[in-house]
């Protein structure tokens, strides 16, 4: 009897709920990540992000009394499957936007399926050529490796530095900073003297450390890599007492890499990272305070596990997604679009996002913050 | 006038994917049947390597590689026309597949399918690992070939997805042609003799070395045509589709739909391209599905899925 009970409410509401339909149309988003397969450290916590960020916009009531239906599809990291289902997404599922592209592959595999349907695509990869040149509907959240170097030679500059050492990982991400970093290095009046490189399995980078401390100049030692190439350099660097300073990439900013490197070899090493990575340290006064501090919470409560940069990354493009729609009034996709570029002084977990015809990225340097390790921990030194 | 079971067969090929249209409720279903043609032909190929020689290769991603690196890289490097290159690329693959199908189809059962992957993973490591020309791990575009374009001033105006439903679909039916045409002629007879016992064949005067090379340079052009079409329709291209994964999925869809008929180890092919779609809403236990799927069928259906069909088929022609 109660099943029958249920069955004849679960019709009923279903009923109203058709009826209702016209006048309430949910806005449809759709997602494709790679939750599974060799770049699940970065999909699976931008999966979860996305799927809990749904949640709780639709128990607060939706966006403009409008309630979200979001599609998300597991492409495993092969663009060729991430292409199919942003084709899915736009044929089949109708979807207003989408979100995803975990991959710098993946993404340009979902690009020209987005431009061609005219349906507004926020990617969650790295490289530069998502947005340079710009693509109409096309953008992007995470930092470009571009800043990160420009971060990282900013406080050189600061520090007085104008020769340095440069070791780097010959991995897709090391090989791609060490090229962005050499193309604007000449801007900050910085020479390198000695540009080593190392492969991404090595499990010992003294041959190369040792030429660098045996070039007659250097002032301090920039390391872009991936992984755990970086805590080998930083325990070589430490076991041949260089003594100079190190700087990291934003690609290691995590606690791992404090505990494989080892709080005492990693000590006094710096690097640009996200104010996500440093929520407990933020002063109330920080403009990202809330926002970090607030899904900080909500991801550790949902999920038990720590929060990552790469969920951050879907925050954002959530978050800009759901700011342009509220302010298109619509789920016309080509207004969505327009308010997607219109955005301004949007708070996200990566930096405050301001876009514009030019730019489809829409953050500054403030997006980074130095952090030095110190005692085992971060420290911000701005 | 009576068919014979191979102008059946095709003509029968040709019709489901004519139809087939009027049943899709969205384009996107386009999509699905332009990937299921794709992985058609390279499975076609593998069915003239694995079931008419009884040769097996792990490696034939690797030339699906070569065939879609080609569209992309010539066009950059030499100014070729972008289907020129995949021609290119056909025809290099054949080349490789012969300077390197001499020395390990010496070999046999485990041994074969061992150097054939080692083959596989090497074409992936350079296109991952030679940036500078491959654009490495990120991969890189792919220019449009115009075919599109060149319809559209005849005055058919196909959008991208039925553009490529249409083409794949009929480089499938063309590609299936020769294949049949091969099983019925003295080449195709002299590889099923091999593949029965090479010694016997042997004895009966094939040359059993010159003819699993044979069947292994074929299977190496239609993988490598493959590979073209993906990277045409979809313009972007990664090391990805000459990974190992790639080659286990042709084999896995040859031998799942059957391994000895064209027609079967097309379904297999369309089958393992649609269930991952479907399975879409177990997203959670899609590997553990298609797991269990394979498993059932290697049980149940040694000779592949449907092989009453095939074998019906095959029966009717003969």
């Amino acid at each position: 009897m109660k099943l029958s009970m249920t069955t004849a409410l679960a019709g009923t509401l279903a009923l109203v709920l058709g009826f209702a339909a016209p006048a309430f149309a949910d806005i449809k988003i759709g997602a494709t990540v790679s939750e599974t397969g060799p770049a699940s450290f970065l999909g699976d916590p931008e999966a979860k992000t996305l799927k809990m960020l749904v949640d709780a916009l639709n128990a607060a009531g939706g966006i403009n009394g409008e309630k979200i239906e979001f599609v998300i599809y597991d492409d495993g990291g092969d663009p060729n499957k991430a292409r199919t289902f942003a084709t899915r997404l736009v044929e089949d599922d109708e979807v207003v936007a989408i979100i995803g592209g975990t991959t710098t592959g993946t993404t340009m595999a979902i690009m020209p399926v987005a431009e061609d349907a005219e349906i507004p695509f926020i990617s969650l990869a790295g490289a530069i050529e998502i947005i340079d040149p710009v693509r109409p509907y096309t953008f992007k959240t995470p930092h470009t490796d571009r800043m990160a170097c420009a971060k990282i030679f900013e406080d050189m500059k600061k520090r007085g530095f104008t020769k340095i050492g440069m070791i780097s990982g010959s991995d897709g991400f090391g090989a791609s900073m060490r090229k962005q970093c050499l193309a604007i290095i000449g801007d900050y009046g910085i020479e390198v003297l000695a540009d080593e490189t190392y492969g991404p399995t090595d499990a010992d980078m003294t041959p190369q450390l040792t030429n660098i401390k045996g070039k007659d100049g250097v002032q301090a030692v920039l390391n872009p890599g991936f992984g755990q190439g970086p805590a080998i350099v930083t325990r070589n660097y430490a076991q041949l007492a260089i003594g100079l300073p190190l700087y990291q990439s934003h690609g290691v900013a995590s606690d791992s890499f404090i505990e494989l490197a080892g709080a005492q070899a990693a000590e006094g090493v710096r690097l640009p990272g996200t104010a996500l990575l440093v929520a407990g340290l933020l002063p109330e006064s920080d403009p990202q305070y809330a926002v970090v501090k607030a899904y900080k919470e909500a991801y550790e409560k949902a999920t038990g596990k720590p929060v990552s940069t790469f969920g951050g990354y879907a925050h954002d493009a959530f978050a800009i997604l759901v700011d342009a729609i509220k302010r298109s009034g619509g789920s016309e996709s080509s207004a969505i679009r327009d308010a997607i570029e219109a955005t301004s002084g949007l708070v996200g977990t990566t930096g405050t996002v301001t876009m514009s015809a030019t730019d489809h990225l829409g953050l500054d340097l403030s997006a980074f913050r130095m952090l030095e390790i110190q005692k085992g921990g971060w420290k911000i030194v701005e | 006038m009576r068919l014979s079971s191979k102008t059946i067969t095709l003509l029968g090929l040709a019709v489901v994917i004519a139809i087939a249209p009027v049943f899709f409720p969205s384009s996107f279903y386009y999509r699905v049947g332009s990937l299921i043609f794709v992985n058609g032909l390279a499975v076609t190929g593998l069915v003239i390597l694995i079931g008419y020689a009884g040769q097996i290769s792990l490696g034939h991603a690797g030339f699906a590689g070569i065939g879609a690196y080609a569209c992309a890289l010539a066009p950059v490097h030499f100014g070729l026309h972008p289907a020129l290159a995949a021609v290119l690329g056909a025809v290099l693959s054949g080349i490789i597949a012969w300077l390197v199908g001499r020395p390990i189809l010496r070999l046999k059962g485990y041994y074969l399918a061992v150097a054939s992957l080692g083959f596989g993973v090497l074409v992936s490591m350079v296109l991952a690992n030679e940036a500078a020309i491959t654009g490495g791990p990120d991969g890189m575009a792919v220019e449009d070939p115009g075919l599109r374009g060149a319809l559209k001033a005849i005055g058919i105006d196909l959008s991208n997805t039925e553009f490529w439903y249409a083409f794949s679909g009929l480089i499938l039916v063309i590609g299936a042609w020769l294949a049949l045409n091969l099983y019925h002629s003295p080449t195709g007879r002299a590889l099923r003799a091999l593949h029965g016992s090479e010694v016997a064949a042997r004895a009966v005067g094939i040359d059993v070395a010159g003819y699993k090379l044979k069947a292994f340079v074929i299977s190496a052009v239609y993988a490598s045509v493959s590979g073209s079409l993906l990277a045409l329709q979809n313009k972007f291209i990664t090391p990805d589709v000459a990974g190992f994964m790639h080659s286990i999925e042709m084999v896995t869809m040859t031998v799942l739909g059957g391994a000895g008929s064209v027609i079967g180890a097309i379904l297999g092919a369309a089958i393992l391209t649609i269930l991952p779609q479907i399975l879409t809403v177990f997203q959670e236990y899609e590997q553990l599905l298609l797991g269990l799927v394979m498993m059932l069928v290697m049980i149940f259906m040694r000779d592949g899925l449907l092989p009453s069909i095939a074998r019906r088929l095959r029966r009717g022609g003969e």
